[in-house]
């Protein structure tokens, strides 16, 4: 019973990104929407955490869309983690059994 | 005539996920028609508000980013960046637009207006205004 | 109050301002200077054609002192001051000259 986590605000202002790593379990896919993209980028303060959720299982996803916005380039995402798209954000709500919004 | 006092806008949140970059780029440029000294800082997820190659149209949204570049019209010539907050990002001043003025004092001599500073320059900015707006 | 040009209607706002930036052309500038009274002439133009550039690339339109400004350079310090500017624009240059250019109101305008 797989539940996909959704995360919108910025890791680096608000702990909801931590909050949800500490809560999702390894069948857990967690996608970064709005301004939680920033988290996506390599070597920033939070990287290291995203990676060892990685690790252990978890899937994580950013949506290209709000990376696009804020001028984050999708070559200095951290290489694990998938890019989906709109129709890609709604593909992963309908493949989990639940959704999980941390606003 | 009013004395000109010093206007510090302080901006602290990333663009686009929540109104108030746009809202304080809008109360910049509208306290900016009064002739009053305006610097502006950005910090923490501020910083995000200036970097490169903004493009909003696939999340609905207007690419105010491009509105940054305006400011040295409205003689804005003090912009300082917190390079602690980049750090923490994996950003550096190279991912940010330059932003640049024309010194009417220089024969137009086109100038930048960023300035990359620590947190204890950071603080004497804020020591040094007369009023402090907080986006 | 809806603008009519060549049979094809036009939103507007109460002020008269276009509402979709998109819908304007020439023809439509001169439609929404007549409804003012005014005729558009070459110095019109010149300062209509300015704000629309200006618009593009910063994505606003320039308060009337940075107007100003920006026309005396472009256009030389004869057309750069607020007395010419007032002249063609007695509305007051950017709010009647945005609105021929088919933009907003501009911010803090005068």
């Amino acid at each position: 019973m797989a539940t996909l986590h959704t995360v919108n605000k910025s890791p680096f202002e608000r702990n909801s990104l931590d909050t949800c790593l500490s809560l999702c379990n390894n069948s857990g896919s967690i996608l970064l929407i709005e301004d939680a993209v920033v988290g996506a980028l390599r070597n920033t303060s939070v990287s290291e955490r995203l990676v060892k959720a990685i690790e252990s299982g978890v899937k994580i996803f950013a949506l290209g869309e709000d990376l696009k916005a804020r001028g984050l380039p999708e070559d200095r995402v951290i290489e694990k983690i998938t890019l989906v798209d709109y129709t890609g954000f709604v593909k992963l709500a309908t493949e989990n059994d639940r959704v999980q919004s941390w606003l | 005539m009013a004395e000109i006092k010093s206007f510090v806008y302080i901006n602290r949140k990333a663009p686009h996920g929540t109104i108030y970059a746009l809202e304080s780029l809008e109360v910049v440029l509208i306290g900016a028609a009064f002739d009053q000294q305006v610097k502006l800082i950005f910090m923490d997820d501020g910083v995000y508000q200036l970097t490169k190659n903004q493009d909003p149209e696939g999340i609905g949204m207007k690419n105010f980013s491009k509105t940054y570049a305006a400011l040295g019209d409205y003689d804005i010539t003090e912009i300082y960046i917190d390079q602690e907050s980049l750090e923490q990002r994996g950003l550096s001043i190279d991912d940010l637009q330059e932003l640049v003025y024309e010194d009417e004092d220089d024969d137009w001599k086109e100038k930048s207006s960023m300035r990359l500073v620590s947190r204890e320059q950071l603080a004497s900015v804020i020591d040094s205004a007369d009023v402090l707006l907080n986006f | 109050m809806p603008l009519e040009v060549n049979g094809t209607t036009y939103e507007t706002d109460e002020e008269g301002y276009l509402a979709n930036l998109s819908d304007w052309s020439p023809e439509i500038a001169g439609a929404l200077a007549l409804a003012d009274d005014s005729e558009l002439a070459d110095g019109h133009w010149e300062v209509i054609n300015f704000l629309r550039e200006y618009y593009e690339e910063y994505q606003i339109a320039p308060a009337v002192r940075v107007l100003t400004k920006a026309i005396g350079k472009r256009l030389g310090k004869d057309k750069g001051n607020s007395k010419y500017l007032y002249e063609l624009f007695p509305y007051g240059p950017a709010k009647q000259a945005c609105k021929y250019a088919g933009l907003p109101k501009p911010t803090g305008c005068v």
